[in-house]
């Protein structure tokens, strides 16, 4: 899929969560949001643009909640 | 008249209420009976069994008291009242049978009937005429006044395409332009002159066309003789039975009566006892069905190997086995997530339901989104965020409580015109509105309505002014604080509260994001915040923006903040666009979600489903209809099966969804018409209107409502048993035979919908869900002790501007809305004489940027967006404001959806289509895109030739 459009959303996303000042809060409601509506190839395509140049455009606040929450988004089941 | 008005009670029913919770006590022709205070003697006349004669008087209006036909004699009273207009009193004594009496009406019936044609034989409310029937009742021998002068030459006015107006037939009873006003709400008849010349008008033009009636009907409906006629009965007669369904257009889901004779519809008329819709309807229910048998209609099934190749219609069976066997091959091929599915909200809950568990059991995926994508899934989202059910709180009735009504980003009178007239009749019973729309849509100032407030703020700056109207809300002291501390979250209100009191939220820091006066919006946050009851209504217009969801959950603080949400008057409610959009949600529509809104990760309602359908089922959301458009033009994704739903005309960016659209290997498209989708399939299946099948409709207020069939199926088969034979196809069986049993699997799996049954159904009329247990006959209003989540949950709602910003290049804002006579893409209103109100898509813009750019009223003009180009006629307007474009999308060949871009809501996807940054400059010719869609059309008609004209019906 375009990255640049998963980038874009996931930046939208980004752009809810960030007003809230409990930066956890902020955290787990990107990720939580990304694996509850998000299709699995999508969000393995997002996580992979941070490993890649195009990543740098991710949301710092993105960038943080996919790193953290990395198995949900991946869908690594434990 | 509709059919069975016989038993009209002449006045409005009473009912007892806080104010009036008195019966009296009278007798009528020594029959005692009792009725609450305020009952005309007429009315309780009829609940005692007798009927007065009646003319003017209905009991869907207040008495007006003209024809004198009603006299009756109440003892220690002098002379002879009528009876509709008196209101019977504790120990009255009515006579309503005398010589006195016999003789009076005969009078007044002779004197009627001398200016009145005597041509019953052949007139087209014969059999079927109040004026008929009253001439018996009251013993009409002869008419001893001479022959003098009448109205019997007086031409008719056809001018309407629905129905005439013969003033030869007026009997001045004035029951047309009550209800126009009264109910209707539009003012558009006048009695003219007085006496003797008196007849009916319609204003502002020089016939029923060109006036300003919105062609409702409803006149039509109340007239008593065949002076006010529908063509359709004066063209082929009388209908002889009557079948009770749900209109297929909007969300208000009015209850119409199909009238036949045989299977063929000769009318449709609003049912009175419609929960929704009381008896009332618009142009398109109740006059734009005749698509349902136009020529156009596809009933034979077609397949194709490529979308170049011509059309080859095939047995039904040829064709499903065709698209079952591409299913399972593009799955063996590109894996089982290659392909997917698309329910419609035009279609039945039997029917989402069922192409949601072919996908999610047949396919054995989660790709099945529906077209509410595109219109309300931020309300499904936003409202599940914050009160925890995801549709609205109210019944339609509540308006009629409401103090004060804010409408935001919805233009009922257009968009929901049966519910429109009714927040006109509460505005002129004293209710205060405030609008919050960049247009001075009808409600801002129309007959004897005008809004308090007109917040008209700039296109995708909402969530700004919601936050602007919630901090005058909490810097002003308005919170209920009583309502907050017992209803709702107090962590969640905190960290709300703190957010929302920052300066940067005040109106007057907003002002300059906005272009709301900071003054006028403190006026309305202090109306909504203290008139008493407070409701608010919205439409598309909060919904279809990059921050949909945000304005949802911001609309949902600002009501729980205030109070104004668990009983009647008050409330947060979406309109919802289509006829099935809550419905095609409720029945697990979503990539994500099951029936009933529960997520596909929650096992124990997996375990459910799985064990009802008998095999595994993912617990990993699908892709949504954006996602499935990217994921093709990617290659991962390869079939889909669309139910209902013009894509390529509906949704944002034609370009990018055709080409989607083309890089499918097998797209089946399931319709009536061949639609814009269907340019691009390989199979083609014919459907079925809703007059052809049963099922049910969930309107905007949850209100679940038959849908019964009165034709049989033009392509032998309703859309339920296609979806049917496919799954059967794909090996998954299912074996239903009729749509009640698929509702009793949706009552058994679904918590909401325990109660619900067609047999429930047929015994209520109509039932709001939740119905269950503790609900048997439904939940008119929600959240009345506790919200569905428990506690109400605040959510922090920061203003971020949509990325599709205006500069030189684009300096206007383009925004999209909806007509009353056309619906939707327009397959089926284009398809009807409502084209006479509307025969294209126009560009409204204002005289300013008109005047700028050289442009008069109907210049062509080419409209630039990012994501492409096309043309469309001028229309220069006092209702929008400069910088502001506004148009409507029901024509395909207008592509107003190739300048549309991709942008969505954050949360759910759902198109930007109310904010698009344009150019507008004069052009002599169609755009580019404009000539490449009528190449392509012409090119696809030469692939489809019809086999044989289905036979009318
Ligand atoms: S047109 Fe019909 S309803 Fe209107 S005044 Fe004449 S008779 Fe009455
Ligand atoms: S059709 Fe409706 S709007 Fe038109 S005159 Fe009759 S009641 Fe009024
Ligand atoms: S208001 Fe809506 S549901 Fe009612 S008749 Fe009109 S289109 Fe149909
Ligand atoms: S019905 Fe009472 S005056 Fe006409």
């Amino acid at each position: 899929m375009n990255t640049e459009r998963l980038i874009q959303m996931a930046n939208q996303i980004g752009g809810y969560f960030d007003a809230d000042p409990d930066r956890v809060a902020a955290r787990d409601g990107v990720a939580e949001h990304i694996v509850r509506f998000w299709e699995k190839r999508m969000r393995r395509q997002l996580y992979a643009t941070l490993d890649v140049a195009s990543g740098a455009l991710l949301m710092p606040l993105v960038r943080e909640a996919l790193v953290e929450h990395r198995r949900r988004i991946l869908g690594i089941r434990s | 008249m509709s059919l069975h008005s016989h038993h009209d009670r002449g006045t409005p029913a009473r009912v007892l209420t806080q104010k009036s919770t008195q019966n009296v006590t009278l007798t009528i022709d020594g029959i005692p009976v009792s009725v609450p205070v305020g009952t005309s003697v007429m009315h309780a006349a009829a609940e005692a069994g007798i009927d007065i004669p009646k003319l003017c008087a209905t009991e869907h209006l207040e008495a007006f008291g003209s024809c004198r036909l009603c006299v009756v004699q109440i003892n220690d009273r002098r002379g002879f009242p009528a009876s509709c207009t008196t209101l019977a009193e504790a120990g009255m004594q009515v006579t309503t049978e005398s010589d006195a009496l016999f003789r009076l009406r005969r009078g007044v019936m002779e004197l009627y009937i001398s200016d009145h044609p005597l041509d019953c034989l052949t007139c087209a409310a014969n059999g079927n005429c109040e004026l008929q029937d009253m001439a018996g009742r009251v013993g009409l021998r002869e008419v001893r006044y001479a022959v003098g002068a009448n109205h019997l030459t007086q031409p008719a006015d056809v001018s309407n395409p629905y129905f005439a107006y013969d003033p030869a037939k007026c009997i001045v009873c004035s029951r047309c332009v009550r209800v126009c006003s009264d109910i209707q709400g539009t003012f558009a008849l006048t009695t003219t002159e007085r006496g003797f010349d008196s007849r009916i008008a319609a204003a502002g033009g020089a016939d029923f066309l060109t006036s300003e009636c919105v062609s409702c009907g409803a006149c039509v409906a109340a007239c008593p003789t065949a002076a006010l006629m529908e063509k359709s009965v004066i063209e082929q007669g009388q209908p002889q039975r009557s079948v009770t369904t749900t209109c297929a257009y909007c969300g208000v889901g009015c209850s119409l009566n199909a009238e036949l004779r045989g299977d063929k519809l000769i009318r449709m008329v609003p049912d009175p006892n419609g929960g929704a819709n009381h008896g009332h309807a618009c142009v398109k229910g109740r006059f734009a069905w005749g698509y349902a048998t136009h020529a156009d209609r596809i009933t034979t099934p077609m397949i194709r190997q490529s979308i170049r190749a011509p059309w080859q219609p095939v047995s039904w069976e040829a064709a499903i086995n065709h698209a079952a066997a591409e299913f399972k091959r593009l799955q063996g091929q590109y894996g089982a997530e290659s392909i997917g599915s698309i329910t419609s909200s035009r279609c039945s809950n039997e029917e989402t339901y069922l192409v949601q568990k072919l996908t999610r059991a047949a396919f054995g995926v989660n790709n099945v989104d529906t077209c509410a994508r595109v219109c309300h899934s931020p309300t499904g989202y936003g409202l599940k965020q914050t009160l925890g059910e995801s549709a609205g709180t109210q019944d339609f009735d509540s308006v009629m409580q409401a103090d004060v009504i804010l409408v935001i980003g919805a233009n009922p009178t257009d968009g929901h015109p049966v519910f429109g007239s009714r927040i006109k009749q509460r505005l002129r019973q004293g209710a205060r509105l405030i609008v919050a729309d960049p247009r001075a849509i009808d409600l801002v100032d129309t007959p004897h309505v005008r809004a308090a407030h007109h917040l008209q703020l700039l296109p995708g700056t909402n969530v700004a002014l919601i936050n602007a109207l919630a901090h005058v809300v909490v810097s002003e002291g308005l919170i209920d604080e009583a309502f907050v501390s017992a209803r709702c979250d107090a962590v969640s209100f905190a960290k709300w509260r703190a957010f929302i009191a920052d300066p940067r939220h005040a109106p007057e820091a907003s002002a300059t994001v906005t272009g709301v006066p900071a003054a006028e919006l403190r006026a309305a946050a202090r109306l909504y915040a203290t008139a008493g009851n407070g409701a608010i209504y919205y439409g598309l217009g909060v919904t279809e923006h990059s921050q949909g969801s945000t304005m949802v959950m911001g609309i949902a603080n600002l009501a729980m903040a205030t109070g104004n949400v668990g009983r009647p008057g008050v409330g947060v409610n979406p309109l919802r666009g289509q006829n099935n959009v809550q419905g095609s949600c409720d029945m697990g529509s979503f990539p994500h979600e099951f029936p009933g809104y529960r997520h596909v990760s929650d096992s124990a309602t997996r375990a459910l489903f799985e064990s009802a359908w008998g095999v595994p089922l993912s617990d990993e959301p699908g892709l949504r209809i954006p996602n499935m458009f990217d994921a093709a033009l990617a290659g991962s994704f390869k079939g889909l099966y669309v139910q209902g739903e013009d894509l390529a005309q509906s949704d944002p960016n034609t370009r990018h969804v055709t080409a989607a659209l083309e890089a499918l290997e097998c797209l089946v498209v399931q319709d009536i018409f061949l639609n814009e989708t269907a340019k691009f399939a390989h199979v083609f299946l014919p459907g079925a209107s809703f007059l052809e099948k049963d099922g049910t409709f969930t309107n905007a207020e949850r209100r679940i409502s038959r849908v019964r069939r009165v034709m049989r199926p033009l392509a032998t088969y309703a859309d339920w048993e296609v979806t049917q034979m496919l799954a059967n196809a794909l090996g998954y069986p299912m074996r239903y035979t009729h749509p009640s049993e698929i509702m009793d699997e949706i009552a058994r799996l679904t918590p909401t919908f325990h109660g619900v049954s067609y047999a429930r159904l047929d015994a209520l009329g109509s039932i709001q869900w939740p119905c269950n247990d503790v609900h048997p006959d439904g939940t008119p209003t929600m959240h009345v002790d506790e919200f569905v989540r428990g506690k109400g949950r605040f959510m922090l709602t920061e203003y971020v501007a949509t990325e599709e910003r205006v500069n030189r290049r684009f300096p206007l804002l383009l925004t999209t809305g909806r007509i009353l006579s056309q619906y939707n893409v327009g397959a089926q209103t284009r398809r009807t004489a409502n084209s006479v109100w509307h025969a294209e898509d126009i560009l409204e813009l204002h005289p300013l940027d008109a005047e700028d750019r050289g442009i008069r009223d109907g210049d062509w003009v080419g409209v630039h967006s990012r994501a492409g180009d096309t043309v469309l006629r001028a229309k220069i307007s006092e209702r929008m404001q400069p910088g502001v474009v506004y148009t409507t999308f029901h024509w395909p060949g207008s592509g107003a959806n190739v300048v549309t871009t991709e942008n969505s809501d954050w949360a759910t996807n759902c198109p930007e289509y109310k904010v698009t940054a344009v150019q507008v400059m004069r052009v002599e010719q169609p755009s580019t895109w404009q000539k490449r869609y009528a190449e392509i059309s012409k090119e696809q008609l030469a692939l489809f030739k019809p086999e044989t004209d289905h036979a009318p019906v």
